[in-house]
């Protein structure tokens, strides 16, 4: 079995997500990585580090610059020449908007966010979560067309590089024609904190905390901590946090390492969204919310007394 | 402008999923249905966008059995011009979705925007926008949240995680997946809901649209709810000890910092 792992990069840097996908059990599948974008050669020495028999470099100055559409376009034309039996993405903004681009043109199976995915001999299995993580389902590969697949950050670990390997290196060219898209802008509003989808270990704040303002005592705590600042839809709703940082079935599904509820109560739809998170802590003045159903750690207490603690707690080990 | 909709109806979130007894699907028997949420965000899109543009019509599609019939009509009273419901089976996946939409709008006319959700909350796979998109030959945008309508084009505000935002132009006709913060959706009033139930809804065939089982790539089986969790271990102590407890947890326990 050939296996084309989909190398997402910035900045010249392997994402972790990518690196995590080599960590993967996929047997004795000969792996193969593909890399496009700009003055990429440079990537080919640690995705063989990682593990790859071959790099294939898709080097296009329309793919910097560009939108999914470009690279969709691009690894429709590349995936055919290298023939793999899987494409695997990692389920990022980027994976997510290109891998249905590639199914549909590829005509193949699409199964995403998987949460288990293992290849033996010529057998792939996958399970992904369905209902936002309410259950999981096997997915069936119904024929044999090529399979696209992308895989939940954090599914597994990334594997330590090994110096010794390294990948047979291969330069693919591409005609892209005049894409329709055009990226016009790129606005950075991020600052410093990790999105949730990707963040080991996200603490969030729920209505109970009041107001926006008050939503400084979570940030102190992540900050200290390197952690994703999350937010309920209530506390989303109240306005105290704008969208992107809503955890839930209606907001982003999650599935950090460590998932630190604080003041968040359980509503089921919030619990469908981080319940696949490894270890999950819950903070809350009532020892009835069902956050605790849910959570491996739980402090009964007051979260404005508690979570300064925290911080307080968390740097002074740091310190010692 | 000719404006097409396509929606999915999932269980309401608040549903606790039960499975089937031969674990390969869930038990639907007490299932309130929902239009998925950002569906609505792609119709008051819809809405509005022909409200500016005199002589447009908006045409909700769904792919679905006898009961997205509901969803349609829910459609209508949010103000949609026509519904129109393609007879598929609940568990078809998102490419025989996608097949089956693109043919549709085929047949019902020259698109000039398509607007869909980010994603169903169901398979949560955001997928069928996209793959619309390429079965149609349109560009397609996808995560939008805010858009300005040019003359024959849009630009759109695309949330690239991370608080990230892209800025994207497309010519149209186009495929658009809304993302929170698009707009905010309408309620039907209860007198529209009334009228509606008196609308048609047409239904087209799975035989009209070329679609056979052939089609289909993946199917999901053997579903599992997840495992039940271990008690929760409650850390006591006054709150100073509670922290400091906690935090050797996640430090030596758990060597998560």
């Amino acid at each position: 079995m050939k296996i084309l792992i989909i190398a997402e990069h910035k900045n010249g840097t392997l994402a972790e997500a990518t690196r995590e996908l080599f960590g993967l059990s996929l047997g004795q599948a000969e792996i193969h990585a593909v890399v496009a974008g700009e003055e990429v050669a440079p990537l080919a020495e640690p995705l063989g580090q990682l593990g790859a028999a071959k790099v294939h470099l898709v080097e296009s100055p329309a793919l910097a610059g560009g939108t999914g559409e470009s690279l969709g376009q691009a690894l429709g034309q590349v995936v055919p020449q290298i023939g793999p039996d899987v494409v695997l993405a990692a389920h990022t903004p980027q994976g997510r908007d290109l891998a249905p681009r590639l199914a549909a043109t590829l005509d193949a199976a699409l199964a995403t966010d998987c949460i288990q995915l293992g290849c033996e001999g010529e057998t792939v299995t996958a399970r992904r979560p369905i209902y936002a993580g309410k259950a999981t389902a096997e997915v069936e590969f119904t024929d044999d067309s090529l399979k696209v697949i992308t895989v939940r950050p954090r599914t597994a670990k990334a594997p330590e590089p090994d110096a010794g390997r390294s990948a047979e290196v291969a330069t693919v060219a591409v005609e892209l024609s005049e894409q329709k898209t055009a990226l016009k802008e790129i606005i950075a509003g991020g600052g410093e904190r990790p999105d949730v989808t990707e963040a080991a270990i996200i603490v969030t704040g729920g209505r109970s905390l009041g107001s926006a303002e008050n939503f400084s005592i979570i940030e102190n705590f992540a900050d200290t901590i390197g952690a994703a600042v999350g937010s309920s839809r209530a506390a989303v709703d109240a306005g105290y946090r704008p969208y992107r940082d809503q955890v839930g079935q209606t907001g982003k599904v999650v599935s950090p390492q460590v998932y630190i509820a604080c003041g968040v109560s359980g509503a089921i739809q919030h619990l469908a969204g981080m319940r696949t998170s490894k270890h999950i802590v819950a903070i809350n003045t009532d020892p009835e919310a069902p956050i605790f159903q849910l959570a491996d750690y739980g402090i009964v207490g007051d979260l404005f007394e508690v979570v300064p603690l925290l911080a307080e707690a968390a740097k002074n080990r740091n310190g010692s | 402008m000719n404006i097409f909709v396509c929606i999915r109806q999932v269980p309401d979130t608040t549903t606790r999923i039960k499975l089937r007894e031969d674990g390969n699907g869930i038990d639907e028997a007490d299932i309130q249905w929902i239009i998925s949420p950002h569906d609505e965000l792609a119709i008051e899109e819809a809405l509005q966008l022909r409200d500016r543009q005199p002589g447009s019509t908006v045409t909700v599609l769904s792919a679905g059995p006898e009961r997205v019939t509901d969803s349609l009509r829910m459609a209508l009273a949010m103000g949609a011009d026509s519904a129109v419901r393609l007879d598929l089976p609940g568990d078809a996946d998102s490419a025989t979705n996608a097949r089956a939409l693109a043919a549709a709008i085929g047949k019902l006319g020259a698109a000039d925007i398509v607007f869909v959700g980010k994603e169903a909350i169901d398979d949560g796979a955001g997928a069928v926008g996209t793959m619309l998109a390429v079965r149609l030959g349109f560009p397609s945008i996808n995560v939008v949240n805010g858009i300005e309508y040019g003359e024959g084009s849009v630009t759109c505000r695309r949330d690239v995680g991370g608080g990230n935002i892209e800025i994207i132009e497309t010519p149209l006709p186009a495929v658009i997946s809304a993302q929170v913060g698009l707009n905010e959706p309408r309620y039907a009033t209860a007198l529209n809901i009334i009228k509606a139930k008196k609308k048609p809804i047409d239904t087209i065939t799975a035989d009209e649209l070329g679609i056979t089982e052939a089609d289909r790539k993946t199917r999901l089986r053997n579903f599992e709810l997840p495992p039940p969790k271990q008690p929760c271990r409650l850390i006591e102590g006054s709150p100073a000890e509670q922290a400091n407890e906690l935090i050797r947890v996640l430090a030596e326990d758990i060597q998560a910092i």
